[in-house]
């Protein structure tokens, strides 16, 4: 690899240094260590592992984790799916409207997950939905339901695949799929053999990045979820009522596991780019 | 016959890509499209390809029509000019990549990949990724996996663009040389009028879309068809209101001919072996020579020095169209 060429390093070099290790210290750092202090610590007896024994034991939290898994891990399938087919729709093909689908795709990004929670409830809401009673009586409830659920997740971290994937996607260029289409492979075959392979680290870091995001959602889901025990409330939302009902150390210690579900994805991410810099 | 092309038309928006193209080209020879960036050659061979289709026309490859055949069916090899290694491949799968789509059996594949790196002179880097090798390493694995498919027309697109000028000739001379051993019928695209005339047995000089001459490379070069072509192929300078080659005027202190023109030297530009003259000719022409060194030694030229300007007996000279008006 080439070595960068650094700035000399002066007063205003530490200075700055200063002011974003206290920044991010501040803002990030301090108050995500404290949550796992508290999930750890009371103040009576110190050291505990006690609020976690009694997460793992309640079977309705269990539940709320088990249902934050499958909506997590279902939204995650159905933004690689569509995400790569998106991707591919964007870079590689031309059509009336492409730029205004591009700009949609970063909506969720920008649009308060409330929002989205409330437009889901309008469309499919049961009762008074655009399209609710028509699903209802088909015997597909939507909102209140895990449906609903995975579909306000995977609306938040929509824009995630794609906006890794199509950087490279442009990148790679079609010289590639040309050549493997002269060789005689079909679009099929290019695909799983040329296109792939070549936009692989960018799809393991967006499916990380989504499983991440979508783990931690909170706002959509609460507006379509209807928090019934034990069926539709979602670790997130657990921690908002545990925290309300003053189990605070409870609320620290579920916190706490999606915490680190996050921080194992964002290592993941990290030890994974450091191998892909080093295979390419 | 290998290639036909007939009535050809390819548009992009207003751009005329290429107009009218009918081009036969036979079979197991090397020949060079030839013109200038934008001229319309790389979309001409693209066409051929099928990875462009053109608005009208068609091309019927050894006698089948390719027409409306995708890429895919039309088995034709085609290098690119950046390549297009498959760069999560080592090379011998990048080789065998062709083979492994139509399904051949796996001793089979390993023989011919075994052949083809051997031919290339790419045994020894067989496990290496594409990365790994030089340009011109990567655009000999880039013809071997074209070969491996046994394609009836071989098509480069500027093979060797891309390439320092020292691996370019290399590679050229040993692509005339692999040309002799595997006969299959080559087309590649070049704006290197040296490049085609080493290498080609028959050029076509494509320009703004249309051909301008089709002919071996002595023919091209001896009798081009039009200024166009006589310009493009090598340097021209006018003398007489002449086209006329700068190695085919004569440099003397006095006049040898009736068409002896004199003229004082206003500048010597020596390149390599070469000295090239300019000269002021008391008619108001700028006349253009080349000399070897030697021979412009021989006759002490320097600036300001007065000398006589005479065409070659036997130069090819052609009226200079702008001399006209």
């Amino acid at each position: 690899m080439a070595e960068t060429r650094r700035a000399p390093r002066t007063p205003l070099t530490y200075v700055l240094r200063l002011i974003v290790i206290g920044y991010l210290g501040l803002l990030v750092a301090w108050p995500v260590t404290l949550v796992a202090w508290n999930a750890f610590h009371l103040p009576d007896v110190g050291f505990t592992t006690e609020a976690f024994s009694a997460i793992f034991s309640d079977p309705q939290m269990m539940a709320a984790i088990r249902l934050t898994c499958v909506a997590a891990v279902v939204a995650t399938l159905i933004n690689l799916v569509f995400g790569v087919s998106i991707s591919l729709l964007l870079v590689r093909t031309e059509f009336p409207g492409k730029r205004v689908l591009s700009a949609l795709i970063d909506l969720p990004l920008s649009v308060s997950p409330i929002v989205v929670g409330l437009a889901l409830v309008l469309v499919y809401g049961g009762r008074d939905g655009w399209f609710g009673p028509t699903l209802e009586s088909a015997g597909i409830q939507v909102i209140f339901s895990t449906p609903g659920i995975i579909m306000a997740t995977a609306f938040v971290s929509l824009p995630l695949v794609i906006r890794e994937v199509i950087p490279v996607l442009e990148e790679i260029g079609t010289e590639q799929e040309q050549a493997a289409a002269s060789l005689g492979a079909s679009s099929w075959q290019t695909f799983w053999r040329i296109t792939l392979p070549g936009i692989k680290w960018a799809v393991v870091y967006g499916v990380v990045l989504t499983l991440a995001r979508s783990l931690g959602e909170f706002g959509a889901v609460k507006v379509v979820s209807g928090n019934v025990l034990g069926q539709t409330r979602t670790a997130t939302l657990a921690v908002e009522e545990k925290y309300l009902n003053f189990d605070q150390q409870g609320a620290y210690a579920v916190a706490f596991l999606l915490a680190s579900v996050s921080v194992i994805c964002i290592l993941i991410v990290f030890v994974l780019r450091a191998r892909g810099a080093r295979v390419r | 016959m290998s290639i036909e092309v007939s009535g050809v038309n390819k548009r992009y928006g207003d751009f005329v890509a290429l107009e009218d193209i009918n081009l036969t080209i036979p079979t197991g020879q090397l020949t060079a499209l030839l013109g200038p960036s934008g001229g319309g050659k790389t979309t001409l061979l693209r066409v051929i390809a099928g990875l462009e289709t053109p608005d009208t026309g068609s091309v019927v490859i050894e006698g089948k029509d390719a027409t409306s055949l995708p890429v895919q069916k039309r088995n034709v090899g085609f290098v690119f000019q950046h390549y297009a290694a498959f760069k999560h491949l080592s090379v011998a799968k990048n080789v065998a990549f062709g083979l492994e789509i139509r399904k051949r059996p796996r001793a089979e594949i390993q023989k011919k990949v075994d052949e083809l790196l051997e031919l290339v002179h790419l045994s020894q880097f067989g496990n290496r990724l594409p990365s790994q090798l030089s340009g011109g390493q990567r655009q000999r694995m880039a013809l071997a996996r074209a070969l491996a498919i046994e394609p009836s027309v071989l098509l480069l697109d500027e093979p060797f663009g891309a390439l320092d000028a020292k691996v370019r000739k290399e590679l050229r001379d040993w692509l005339r040389r692999l040309h002799d051993e595997v006969h299959v019928t080559t087309v590649f695209v070049t704006h290197d009028q040296e490049e085609a005339l080493e290498v080609a047995d028959e050029i076509v000089v494509v320009n703004q879309g249309g051909i301008e001459q089709i002919g071996t490379p002595e023919q091209l070069y001896d009798e081009p068809a039009n200024d166009f072509v006589m310009s493009f192929l090598g340097d021209v300078t006018t003398l007489g209101g002449s086209l006329i080659r700068p190695h085919d005027v004569e440099v003397t202190p006095s006049p040898i001919s009736e068409h002896s023109v004199e003229g004082t030297v206003s500048r010597v530009l020596r390149i390599g072996f070469e000295v090239r003259l300019t000269v002021l000719t008391d008619d108001g022409e700028v006349v253009t020579a080349e000399l070897t060194r030697t021979h412009a030694r021989a006759l002490q030229l320097e600036e300001g020095v007065n000398v006589f300007v005479t065409p070659s007996p036997g130069a090819y000279t052609m009226r200079a169209p702008s001399s006209a008006a």
